[in-house]
């Protein structure tokens, strides 16, 4: 190196670089050519060409939107389809005078004054070039009449007939099933740009949206030729968009509509869970809307109706209501107590309808204290603890359980964390423990924390969705489910999960014994008042089947005067959240429920019957016969 | 330098008072022309984001970044980059691995390399600027113009980064990278013959790099170049909107924030890799055009200041650089007025992305370096 370096010629080296800097230099001239020649052959040569397809045409290749895949239940019935619907649509390059236009419109079609203001909405919205902008939704066939005969005068605005979504269950299975809307701007940006350059409508919400890629399908395009207003001469090319897959549910639409019939007009929500598969038969959450309202379009008054009422139509209270799950979080409690060793099924304790904590002032109560101090379920074995739904017996035990053991236990179960597999935006509840409470409400765990959460109070949270689980897991005698909507796609059903779970530390016969004294607060009855079962009085009687349940009664958290509620509404919702959760036949479990009425009142009282009917309605012969069909 | 003479050229006279920018080696007629290129860049940015105020803002400030990295090397004498040389294209071979390896996936191809709430960077990036350094800093110390022996170890430097990086695969980056090492032979002096041979070389295996070495997709990529109506959903539907939005715009295009086809879903990466399409339909012929002769005076200035450097490394980092930054600018212009394949090349100093600009304003940073320092 040292002996190249000392011959280099310096001033040599200079001269060949500048040569070739040269020569580089004049290359990139070249080069640079091609690209002048190149833009002039688009945008002069060709300019008239490519001007005629960005303004008339805006796309010589046309895309099609893809007919969404349609939703039936597992019998068949159709819970989304697509229906032929006429809508009026104007081409605002195309008209030269667009107020004389909507002014027109509004006269033909006798549309009052302030519909005007929706039109021009719309036409400021963000729209793609050159496709037409949507007025009217969906059109009566006299409108369309009208329309017909008036055609001469509407140059540029026309009658376009295209499939829109519709839910023929209408508000029945809205929070099952969910909707589809116009995709927003920023959706725009998401989705893949090609696929969904001709479609209209994307699910965004519920199962329309979790399998929005299995249901919307491939788009497909025409090649067109287009005279000079626009109009398709003639198409050159037809590649056919490939239909959505069709989906299948695990839903019953007719123990849907019977869960809803169930509830009576009141606030709430019911899930049903098949316990062999995990599969949801009915999903309801009332108040409920009309999801074709988000398709055909509403005014600002009826979407502010829905948006903005306080007993919130629009919220799934079943997947995303959360709530204490009161006295049906007692069987866990038990469970917890066998499974880590801190009680027995024998074990017996006296309840007198108090519980102190050990050198502790405050007096923690049973449902059944009176001011007399006559309160108290007596000698109480977790049998018993469970059909009276006995306070006092889970205050103690849930106060000498070690509580990061007791949490562990109870959110296999699925407590805490949300276990349905196409429900992502269930809520997970909450299962506090000393390091949530550390974190969040910097205090440490008090003994009184774990005496609260005894009776499912305290900071726990759990959604209906994650309660029928519960039942389902119990009905399973512990083998785990994880819910889930989706029974086929197309004609297979979705992929086989992996190997089943169990909750860990219990026998069969521990099952066998939390199912049975379940049953007992269904069937225990004419014993006298303190010694049957809860809900005994309320369902129990002339039931064809055998039952497990557990009724429950969740404190609210209380709402304060305020400017949004009048007194009368401020006392309905401070009243307590009713429970319910049951499966049967206790033998063969083929359905497991969580009921909640909101402000109900009495978990028994209140949400049982509604609980019994679900089942009713679903292991009734008539109704079975039908299913299986 | 020697006294008589100074008095005999009074312009050298003149230039061995060293003014303010001399002083912190910058060029300013080079500066000049970025921030006119880069002021440009911006305002059609800020009708092809529509109104996203953030997009925007972020990408202003990543060009106050990109000047703030260019002054800095600006500052770095070249003796120090020909020492680092050797080391740094060691340290990019280990880091391409790394990312070979570990790297974060990110639509279909390992580029980034993560290291968690730290930084995330693409190694390939610092291989633009890393490749043409190692090449001259080898062929400073030989007699040129180089000897095959030399041209074929240059060649070895430049494959095995740039091989990895088509594996990852980053084609555009892939280019980008071979072009830079190849200029610098080029500069060099490599002799025309070989030149010939090569490119003769190049024509007669195509029909076994077709055969044997593109994927379906880049064949596809290629075949859609000639008939875009073919795949008009798929590989055709990128260059059929760009050439109708470029074609639309005619020679004085349809005003700033007018264009229709460049709105939301007609054409794809309308802020990146295809804002040239905005551009023209916007600004129509005299846009680009304005563009490319800005473009070109760059390279003018920066060639200029390459055979001005007092160094044969000086000389060949800087002419390499500026070849790179015209190759970018060529690729994707080519591609988007679809003359060349649609491959992953910004637009220099205009797309919207901050990885680029700041490779690109270290390597004019290093330019003015080359030419600025003297004395060594």
């Amino acid at each position: 190196m040292a002996v190249e370096l000392a011959i280099k010629d310096q001033k040599q080296e200079k001269k060949l670089f500048v040569a070739r800097a040269i020569v580089l230099f004049v290359l990139t001239l070249l080069l640079m050519g091609v690209l002048v020649a190149r833009l002039i052959k688009l945008q002069v040569y060709d300019h008239a060409t490519y001007k005629n397809r960005s303004d008339e045409n805006r796309l010589q290749v046309q895309t099609l939107a893809p007919p969404r895949g349609m939703i039936f239940d597992r019998q068949g019935t159709i819970l989304a389809d697509n229906q032929n619907s006429p809508l009026l649509a104007v081409v605002p390059d195309r008209i030269e005078d667009m107020d004389a236009s909507l002014a027109l419109v509004l006269e033909l079609l006798e549309l009052p004054p302030n519909a005007r203001e929706g039109f021009q909405r719309r036409l400021e919205a963000r729209n793609r070039p050159g496709t037409p902008v949507v007025l009217l939704d969906s059109l009566t066939a006299e409108q369309v009449a009208v329309l017909a005969v008036n055609r001469h005068r509407l140059k540029g605005i026309e009658v376009i007939n295209r499939l829109v979504r519709h839910y023929p269950l209408k508000s029945v299975a809205a929070h099952a099933v969910g909707s589809v809307r116009r995709p927003t701007v920023a959706d725009l940006r998401e989705l893949p740009t090609v696929q969904y350059s001709a479609t209209e409508f994307i699910g965004k919400r519920g199962v329309e949206a979790f399998y929005e890629p299995e249901l919307h399908g491939e788009v497909g395009y025409q090649k067109v030729e287009k005279d000079a207003h626009g109009r398709i001469r003639e198409a050159l090319e037809v590649k056919e968009p490939e239909a959505g897959k069709n989906i299948k549910l695990h839903l019953d639409a007719r123990l849907q509509a019977a869960s809803v019939a169930a509830l009576a007009g009141r606030r709430g929500a019911i899930v049903a869970l098949e316990p062999a598969t995990g599969g949801v038969l009915s999903l309801v959450s009332e108040p409920s809307y009309d999801p074709n309202l988000f398709v055909s379009g509403m005014n600002t008054a009826e979407f502010r109706a829905l948006s903005e009422s306080i007993y919130t139509p629009l919220f799934n209270r079943a997947i995303s209501g959360q709530y204490a799950p009161g006295s049906t979080f007692k069987p866990l409690v038990g469970l917890s107590g066998i499974a880590l060793g801190n009680t027995t099924w024998e074990e017996e304790i006296e309840d007198r309808g108090e519980f102190r904590l050990p050198g502790q002032e405050r007096v923690y109560r049973d449902w059944s204290w009176t001011r007399d101090d006559t309160g108290g379920q007596g000698i109480v074995d977790l049998r018993r603890a469970i059909y009276r739904s006995s306070n006092v017996y889970f205050y103690d035990l849930a106060s000498r359980m070690e509580i990061e053991a007791f949490i562990e236990f109870v959110s296999q179960f699925g407590l805490g964390s949300n276990f349905a597999l196409d429900l992502p935006q269930a809520a997970q509840g909450l299962l506090p423990n000393p390091d949530w409470k550390r974190e969040n409400k910097d205090l440490p765990w008090y003994p009184g924390d774990s005496v609260n959460l005894g009776i499912g109070q305290g900071d726990l949270l759990a959604t209906p969705m994650q309660m029928a689980t519960v039942a389902a897991i119990i009905a399973n005698r512990g083998r785990i489910v994880e819910p889930q909507m989706l029974m086929q796609v197309g004609n297979y059903p979705p992929a086989e999960r992996s190997e089943p779970r169990y909750i860990e530390g219990l026998t069969g016969a521990d099952w066998d014994l939390v199912v049975s004294a379940m049953e007992d607060v269904v069937h225990r009855g004419g014993q006298g008042y303190r010694n049957n079962g809860t809900a005994w009085a309320y369902i129990g009687q002339n039931l064809e089947y055998r039952m497990a349940g557990k009724s429950g009664t969740a404190q609210v958290v209380e709402i304060y005067q305020g400017e949004e509620y009048d007194e009368e509404q401020l006392s309905e919702l401070n009243r307590k959240h009713a429970w319910f959760i049951a499966f049967a036949p206790v033998e063969d479990p083929k359905i497991a429920v969580a009921v909640l009425v909101e402000n109900g009142g009495g978990g028994s009282s209140v949400a049982a019957p509604v609980a019994r009917e679900v089942i009713d309605a679903y292991l009734n012969p008539q109704f079975l016969e039908q299913a299986s069909r | 330098m020697n006294q008589d003479f100074q008095r005999q050229v009074p312009e050298l006279a003149a230039a061995a008072v060293p003014r303010w920018y001399d002083r912190i080696h910058i060029d300013p007629i080079l500066v000049g022309l970025l921030i006119l290129v880069v002021l440009f860049g911006l305002t059609v940015l800020r009708s092809a984001v529509d109104g996203d105020d953030a997009l925007f803002m972020a990408q202003a400030n990543r060009f106050g970044l990109a000047f703030l990295v260019m002054v800095i090397m600006a500052q770095v004498p070249p003796n120090l980059y020909m020492r680092w040389a050797p080391m740094l294209y060691l340290i990019c071979l280990i880091l391409l691995a790394l990312t070979f390896f570990f790297g974060a996936e990110v639509k279909g191809s390992r580029r980034w390399l993560d290291v968690p709430h730290l930084l995330r960077f693409q190694p390939s990036e610092l291989i633009k600027i890393v490749v043409p350094m190692s090449v001259a800093w080898y062929l400073h110390q030989r007699i040129l113009p180089p000897s095959a022996k030399h041209v074929l170890i240059s060649l070895l430097i430049i494959l095995v980064p740039a091989i990895v990086i088509g594996q990852q695969p980053d084609l555009g980056t892939g280019i980008l990278v071979v072009a830079a090492g190849l200029s610098v032979l080029m500069f060099a002096g490599l002799h025309w013959r070989w030149v010939f041979y090569a490119m003769l070389l190049a024509v007669l295996t195509t029909p076994i790099v077709w055969q044997y070495v593109l994927t379906g997709y880049q064949k596809q990529r290629i075949l859609t170049l000639f008939d875009p109506e073919g795949d008009p959903l798929g590989a055709g539907w990128n260059i059929i909107q760009s050439t109708t939005a470029i074609g639309s715009g005619g020679l004085f295009g349809k005003g700033l924030f007018q264009g229709s086809q460049s709105y939301l879903d007609f054409l794809p990466e309308a802020r990146t890799d295809f804002i040239v399409a905005v551009m023209g339909e916007e600004l129509g012929f005299f846009g680009i055009f304005a563009l490319l002769a800005l473009y070109l005076l760059i390279i003018a200035r920066c060639l200029f200041l390459a055979a001005d450097a007092s160094s044969t490394f000086g000389r060949l980092l800087a002419g390499a650089l500026t070849m790179t930054f015209f190759v970018y600018l060529f690729v994707n212009i080519a591609m988007v007025s679809g003359l060349l394949p649609v491959v992953g090349v910004p637009l220099p100093l205009v797309s919207y992305g901050g990885t680029s600009a700041i490779t690109l304003m270290a390597g004019f940073g290093i330019i003015m370096s080359m030419r600025s320092h003297k004395a060594w």
